[in-house]
């Protein structure tokens, strides 16, 4: 265990370089799987992310089938070399959790109705961890879901938000995670403001909150943009192709 | 929170009393149900409290044994909040392990705690590296009629300040001393019901909205935890009100410990 750097923030700059609202370097590609009905790989900063969307297909076991609309499958699953410390594979309650809130952060943007009783199914493996992992999984799942063809009112974009040495910082990395002040993952619908999740772990004054929210905000355009032209980049593509 | 199926009549019966400014109950929207704290009821525990929220019925168990600390922080004691949606408290609990319902329960109460710092851990090592406190918050759903959360982040705080830990059965001291608590996290829920948002949601009013907003608030007013469930969304302008009504409401259920 790597012990605790004696300051997260120099005079404003970040261990990184960067600034309080800055966020790392995203590179997104979409289509990047030949089984799945959709897929993306992600990297953002530290963390390597690739989501697979399977689906809409018949929804097992049946007693889980919906007769009015699709249900939604979101497994999210560290590898166990991810981390420093080998995490034992399978599920556990942190990755239960997140499983949830995930689903839940894309659920308000996806036309179930479309398909009764059928599953859509979403598997987002970590396979390089260094903070934000929740946030960047979402913001692959919500691409590879439109790479799927599934028909969807928005993207969703998510970033985490946080405090660390008392500031309020934007897309955290590993250090200002584990020894930093607060965590607070958002995803959001970009271009209506909506919140689709909200966690905060730690601790933070109502103003740090606020402005939290608003660097979340912020991080969430840029990281839309990229999703949308990941997408046109791959159609682009495969036309030219 | 829970899968019960709740039928059209009813819920449009929800949504008309909601948008006409009432409520099951004849409920403001931000007006809890009766709440009751009762504490040090289980002897072998080594704390204890049952809360009833309404018709919500829960019961929270503190045990501390000594174990190994954490490798990565050998010189802090370590708490462990499990949650039980025991089948007797609802047709649609199961037995098993924790479904993820349950996890995400005891995960929302235990980040409140940990968030607000109310237990020092540092304050729980007996021996850096090998001996430490480890505190376990048994959580146990009762009668389960809406807010599960509330009820048992109310419980498990209330339990808290009621624990001495057993000093003297682990034979580590002469006198048990009292579980030092530093602050009382308190978690508000609320439900958005056809864009109207109501606290302290009941059964049946969860199973009408697909979006809750719980916010950990500290007794200084800081925010301690937030968790938003349920498959809708929230207009980015009604956070800052729902938090500013959590941190009044909170004061309110603090009394209460």
């Amino acid at each position: 265990m790597q012990n605790r750097p004696e300051k997260l923030i120099n005079d404003g700059v970040r261990l990184d370089g960067r600034g309080a609202d800055e966020i790392r370097p995203i590179k997104i590609e979409a289509g990047v799987l030949n089984r799945a009905d959709g897929s993306c790989y992600i990297e953002w900063g530290g963390n390597k992310v690739l989501a697979a969307v399977y689906g809409p297909r018949e929804a097992h076991p049946r007693h889980l089938q919906d007769p009015r609309k699709a249900i939604i499958k979101y497994r999210y699953n560290m590898a166990s070399f991810s981390v420093e410390d080998r995490k034992r594979p399978g599920p556990d309650r942190r990755s239960v959790e997140i499983s949830k809130v995930s689903r839940e952060a894309l659920a308000p943007v996806l036309m179930l109705e479309y398909f009764p009783r059928s599953s859509i199914d979403i598997f987002v493996e970590i396979l390089q961890a260094d903070a934000g992992t929740r946030t960047t999984g979402i913001t692959a799942a919500s691409v590879a879901l439109a790479d799927a063809g599934i028909p969807m009112k928005n993207l969703v974009s998510a970033i985490s938000v946080g405090k660390a040495d008392g500031e309020v910082v934007l897309d955290l990395i590993r250090e200002e995670d584990n020894y930093g002040e607060a965590d607070m993952p958002v995803a959001m619908i970009t271009e209506t403001g909506d919140i689709t999740l909200l966690q905060m772990d730690g601790n933070l004054t109502e103003e740090e909150f606020i402005k939290a929210l608003n660097f979340a905000k912020k991080g969430c355009e840029s990281v839309y943009k990229l999703q949308r032209r990941s997408l046109i980049e791959k159609y682009e593509k495969s036309c030219s192709d | 929170m829970s899968e019960d199926i709740l039928s059209e009549v009813r819920r449009d019966y929800i949504y008309r009393l909601i948008k006409n400014g009432d409520r099951i109950g004849g409920r403001k929207a931000d007006e809890y149900r009766d709440v009751s704290v009762e504490k040090g009821i289980i002897a072998r525990a080594e704390g204890s409290a049952r809360v009833k929220i309404g018709n919500t019925d829960v019961l929270a168990g503190i045990k501390a044994q000594i174990g190994e600390p954490f490798p990565d922080t050998p010189d802090k004691g370590v708490i462990i909040t499990n949650a039980e949606l025991v089948p007797l408290a609802s047709p649609s609990f199961e037995t098993g392990p924790p479904n993820e319902n349950g996890v995400e329960l005891a995960r929302v109460v235990d980040k409140g705690i940990r968030g607000s710092k109310a237990i020092e851990l540092e304050k729980l090592c007996l021996d850096a590296g090998s001996k430490v406190w480890i505190i376990f918050i048994d959580i146990h759903i009762l009668d389960h009629d809406g807010n599960l959360i509330d009820a048992s982040a109310l419980a498990s705080m209330a339990a808290l300040t009621n624990t001495t830990l057993p000093y003297i059965r682990y034979e580590v001291g002469e006198e048990d001393e009292a579980l030092l608590i530093k602050d009382t996290p308190i978690a508000t829920t609320c439900a958005d019901i056809g864009g109207e948002i109501v606290f302290d949601p009941c059964l049946d009013e969860e199973n009408a909205s697909n979006i809750e907003l719980t916010v950990t608030t500290n007794a200084n007013g800081d925010i301690s935890g937030i968790q938003k469930r349920g498959a809708g969304k929230i207009p980015f302008g009604d956070i800052s009100q729902i938090v500013d009504s959590s941190r009044r409401l909170a004061g309110e259920l603090r009394k209460k410990l």
